[in-house]
């Protein structure tokens, strides 16, 4: 998915600025507006690009019902004002009505990212009722032969579209998320179709960012130059032509950007998530940098303690931790040095320039590694799930 | 269903935020918020008393009347600010027309 409130466009009118936009950089870090829970690892798809860490939380870690709805009257309180139920598959949990319903009691902004495959129309209407205000589902292309492959799941299309046509019969506001990679983004235009056809109000064309699963699986995965190009010009010319319409967000692959992303909008200053176990975390795929402590809601500290005071969400704030090309660089408060976790997963240390930026000394080679890669035949994948991964067997790729 | 799209605001109009959008005074932060999917939005103090006037039942003239009463300006000035500031919304897709009332 992309990174939560960090793909705002610029203000929405004179008079409706966007709130995150309003704050300086030099002003110290508020409480976050937006958390994302992942409340399971547990999914029955195994996508290759899944957002998950490879080391997955298994069931027994995952906090309790209580403790879930602990978390959710704090975050309430300390001025969170949307959540977001994802995974794995959030629907994979028993309670997350009860969830839903707690977290809307509560006064929080809801929003459901799902894959939608164990959904009944039933538990849609019960998800409404318990004050759901969003719905997200995510598609791996837009037809069963390439979605289902992507997803290693037999009928997942079908089931999805299925679900989708639910959601907006119960009258709950709809967002299509199309991962793109090398092996679908010739399927865009259709996607594009799609969404119209399903009556979303928001499409996310979001491309693969290569961490953890995606990055075991980037040679099967990395488009070309001439890909991106494309559906660049494809989302700008859907953009004017469905004003209105539909919301298109758009998230490139930073490997072909010279400028790296202000990844959550730089660590510990907008952004945390709650793993299934209970950690809170600068980012979803920050427990892949190895020598982080992070701490857990069933700690005896508060979150916002956790967040203002922890040791880890302090490691990489701000910018007195870079070292060159970062510390004297211009742009250092702008992106803040790329991504913590791209870094650590490229160069072995976190607090090097992220080498989607041009001026690490890394970039060449890695643009030069992915273009290789793009222009490949590597199709297979390696299937994401508590193994730790499964090649796919080579007469399906 | 939500309302149609692609929305035209006219003075006859009778928007309404859509569900996905909900309009909130944030007690931490001392502003109203528009919460919408992956957006939050910081709509100014004149906003506010519009959207707070759309509710569904009242159309865009009316809304410019009250305003018009209430700050004594002139009234076609403020229902050109109105229609502007709507229709803006509406174009981004934080914004829907009341549906008639079957009942």
């Amino acid at each position: 998915m992309s990174d939560v409130l960090g793909n705002i466009p610029p203000g929405i009118s004179d008079s409706l600025a966007v709130l995150e936009k309003q704050r300086s950089t030099a002003e110290t870090f508020g409480i976050p507006l937006a958390v994302l829970l992942e409340i399971t690892h547990r999914c029955p798809l195994q996508c290759p690009y899944c957002s998950n860490p490879v080391e997955l939380d298994r069931s027994g870690k995952e906090l309790t019902t209580q403790e879930w709805k602990k978390v959710l009257s704090e975050l309430a309180e300390i001025g969170v004002l949307q959540v977001h139920f994802s995974g794995g598959e959030p629907t994979a949990r028993k309670d997350l009505v009860e969830l839903v319903k707690h977290a809307s009691d509560a006064g929080l902004y809801t929003n459901l990212i799902t894959s939608a495959v164990l959904l009944t129309r039933e538990k849609l209407s019960e998800l409404a009722d318990a004050g759901l205000c969003h719905v997200q589902i995510s598609f791996q292309g837009v037809e069963e032969g390439l979605a289902d492959r992507v997803a290693g799941y037999r009928n997942a299309h079908r089931k999805k579209l299925e679900v989708a046509k639910w959601t907006r019969e119960v009258d709950l506001p709809l967002t299509v998320n199309a991962v793109m990679h090398r092996q679908n983004l010739h399927q865009l235009p259709d996607i594009i179709q799609m969404a119209l056809d399903l009556d979303a109000d928001r499409l996310e064309v979001a491309n693969v960012q290569y961490y953890g699963w995606a990055l075991k699986n980037r040679a099967a995965l990395m488009p070309t130059v001439a890909q991106l190009d494309e559906c660049t010009r494809l989302v700008e010319e859907a953009r004017e032509r469905l004003k209105g319409r539909l919301t298109i967000d758009y998230v490139v692959p930073d490997y072909y950007a010279l400028r790296p992303k202000k990844c959550m909008g730089g660590w510990g200053r907008q952004f945390f998530n709650i793993s299934p176990a209970g950690k809170v975390l600068p980012c979803h795929a920050a427990e892949s940098i190895t020598g982080l402590d992070f701490e857990s809601v069933r700690s005896n500290h508060s979150i916002a303690w956790i967040w203002q005071n922890s040791e880890a969400f302090n490691r990489y704030r701000g910018t007195g931790w870079m070292k060159e090309p970062c510390r004297s660089c211009e742009f250092r408060e702008s992106d803040f040095g790329g991504c913590r976790c791209q870094a650590f997963a490229l160069t072995g240390d976190a607090a090097n320039t992220d080498p989607a930026c041009a001026l690490s000394p890394l970039h060449e080679t890695i643009f030069k590694q992915a273009e290789r890669e793009a222009e490949g035949e590597i199709n297979r994948f390696l299937y994401r799930n508590f193994a730790g991964g499964t090649l796919e067997s080579e007469n399906d790729a | 269903m939500a309302g149609p799209r692609n929305i035209s605001i006219s003075e006859a109009s009778r928007p309404v935020l859509p569900r996905h959008a909900k309009l909130k005074y944030d007690e931490t932060r001392k502003v109203w918020v528009i919460l919408a999917p992956e957006r939050v939005l910081a709509p100014d103090e004149i906003a506010v008393e519009v959207l707070q006037l759309c509710n569904g039942e009242r159309n865009v003239g009316e809304v410019a009347d009250q305003l018009a009463e209430k700050y004594a300006a002139p009234r076609e000035a403020i229902l050109a600010d109105v229609i502007a500031m709507l229709q803006d919304l509406a174009d981004k897709g934080f914004l829907t027309e009341a549906r008639e009332k079957t009942s």
